[in-house]
């Protein structure tokens, strides 16, 4: 038995020992040449106006393509380099239709090396927006969301509190929380108290509704087995009610995410005089899109690695899920 | 195997009495009666079968003997005393293994220890459990990734663990395959004859409440009544072709109304 055992053991090992592919060694190392072709077009071919970073910015694409070959080489660009190549092929296009050729209309469209100016010397500023945007969105949208899921598991769990609070919600849950915009600038102290309020008002909504839907929906079987176990009300809601209601838990809180950014971004454009959407209102009113096309680069980043976050937390907490539905 | 015998004796078992209950469910503003006055006493360490067409109301008897609702009428006494809500001595098992998907299956036998707060002084008896029923390889996997048999006989471990002193059963063995199924009669039998708990199993499958009962309790169709107590003195382990059991068998299909269709 245990002879068969091994030598089955030993065909499934050497399944992955079959030669690896040179395909993606071969992919990856012309990716990196597509980024050493842009570099040189961008550094040779002369600017029809003037830019500051041109040399900059033909350095930088030297750099990506050198970091491309590298890990191709060291089999780190298995997945990566169609999407290396493709992106070469775009940056050429872009730079072409606007440094060099002047295509599209000035000032609209800045080119790459207009952005690279502007990380290169505004970035103090663009910093401190960062730091301002992410402060305020994430605790706005961690308050919210506490305070929407301890709303919502209170709300399905008590009819009570169900009875009181269901109708408050109803009214002005569908409410979006960009019409509180004027009423909370004049009712909070200051405008950073009365935006970390709207996002956290974006927050609460969506996950105080799919956390008490989701509460109320727990198969009453899993109530009646714990409690001939033994399991007292304080059991039932942490140890029964609340992990079951999880997965829905986590779809508000996406859903809220998405809501925070918007109302992030509204409220910094209209009365806070800091962050990501203040600086792209800011940006635009001067006619500087380099900047604003650098802010909105920044912004996608923070809100996708906040998503990517998210994401995590969900696959660490909800891996028991995993063999049950695909994600 | 015998670890969890260690109460086999006089206060293993539970004395169950059901004292004239009767019980009714609304339903659309309609008062539907599922059981009338119905009577009956288990003594501590019976295996009692409740043997009846399905829907016919067996499955809320044993709500209301677990404690999870409260009768209409009438009275439920284990050992003497009301019975007035769950109590971890009496441990249900139901048709589906309703295990908690979020827990992996050592934690979901861990769940009455854990919430009586006894876990962290018992630990090793989840083990024995698991053990007992055949799973201690399956300790970290998900309920996912068990079979029906396998989710049940988790189930089953998950209810031994607190060394029930009434073991009610509701048709655990219904959703199973047959072979899995023949299997864990007798293994749940041996439970029951190591461990000296009280048993109270309710199915509709004739054959399944003579192999495994001491007594079977014939219930006619919705509102239940009794119609009949048979008791079924054959040693353990029973075969399906004991000539008794298959007289038994006849009788038992006659009064269900369907002893021309044998």
């Amino acid at each position: 038995m245990a002879a068969i055992e091994g030598a089955a053991g030993e065909e499934a090992g050497a399944l992955p020992k079959e030669a690896p592919s040179l395909r993606p060694v071969i992919g990856g190392l012309s990716a990196a040449a597509a980024w050493f072709a842009v570099a040189a077009l961008t550094s040779a071919w002369p600017d029809a106006e003037e830019w500051e970073r041109t040399g900059e910015l033909a350095s930088l694409l030297a750099v990506v393509g050198g970091g491309l070959a590298l890990a191709s080489l060291l089999r780190r660009a298995q997945r990566a380099w169609p999407w290396m190549l493709a992106l070469a092929l775009g940056v050429a296009a872009w730079e072409v239709a606007t440094a060099k050729l002047n295509l599209l209309p000035r000032p609209f469209f800045a080119p790459p090396q207009g952005l690279l100016e502007v990380y290169l010397d505004d970035w103090p500023r663009l910093a401190e927006c960062v730091l301002h945007s992410a402060w305020l969105l994430i605790s706005g949208y961690l308050l919210g969301s506490a305070a929407g899921f301890i709303t919502g598991v209170a709300v399905g769990w008590s009819r009570a509190v169900g009875y009181w609070v269901n109708p408050v919600l109803r009214l002005i849950g569908p409410l979006p929380a960009t019409a509180w915009l004027p009423l909370a600038f004049f009712a909070f102290p200051s405008s950073a108290s009365a935006s970390t309020f709207l996002v956290a008002l974006a927050a609460f909504f969506p996950v105080t509704i799919l956390t008490l839907s989701g509460v109320a929906g727990v198969n009453s079987a899993f109530y009646d087995i714990a409690r001939t176990l033994g399991a007292n009300k304080r059991f039932l809601v942490l140890k029964v009610a609340i992990p079951a209601t999880m997965p829905h838990v986590f779809v508000g809180l996406f859903m809220g995410l998405g809501g925070s950014f918007a109302v992030l971004v509204v409220a910094e454009m209209l009365g806070v005089k800091a962050g990501l959407g203040w600086y792209i209102q800011w940006a635009q009113g001067w006619a500087a899109y380099g900047n604003m096309y650098a802010a909105l680069l920044v912004m996608a980043l923070l809100c996708s690695g906040l998503v990517a976050l998210l994401f995590r937390i969900r696959d660490h907490l909800l891996a028991w899920q995993k063999g049950l539905l695909r994600w | 195997m015998v670890a969890l015998a260690h109460k086999a004796d006089d206060e293993a078992g539970l004395g169950l009495a059901v004292r004239n209950v009767s019980h009714a469910f609304e339903l659309h503003g309609q008062t539907l009666p599922v059981l009338d006055n119905v009577s009956f006493s288990v003594e501590p360490g019976e295996f009692v079968a409740l043997l009846g067409p399905s829907g016919c109301g067996k499955s809320t008897l044993l709500r209301l003997v677990a404690g999870l609702e409260p009768p209409c009428g009438g009275s439920l006494l284990a050992d003497g005393r009301p019975i007035d809500g769950p109590h971890p001595s009496r441990v249900v098992v139901f048709q589906d293994p309703t295990l908690y998907p979020w827990r992996t299956v050592w934690d979901n036998v861990a769940l009455g220890l854990e919430a009586q707060g006894l876990l962290k002084q018992n630990r090793a008896r989840v083990d024995e459990a698991l053990a007992l029923v055949g799973l201690s390889g399956f300790a970290k996997a998900y309920p996912h990734q068990l079979s029906g048999g396998m989710a049940q006989r988790a189930a089953l471990a998950r209810a031994l663990v607190n060394d029930p002193r009434l073991l009610v059963l509701d048709e655990p063995l219904g959703k199973l395959d047959s072979l899995t199924r023949i299997a864990m009669q007798g293994e749940i039998v041996r439970l029951w004859q190591s461990a000296g708990f009280t048993a109270l199993l309710v199915t509709h499958d004739v054959e399944e409440a003579l192999l495994m009962a001491t007594r079977v309790i014939v219930f006619s169709e919705r509102p239940a009544r009794i119609t009949a107590e048979i008791p079924i003195d054959r040693p353990y382990p029973r075969h399906r072709d004991d000539p008794v059991l298959v007289d038994l068998r006849h009788k038992v299909l006659d009064l269900l109304g369907m002893g021309s269709s044998w």
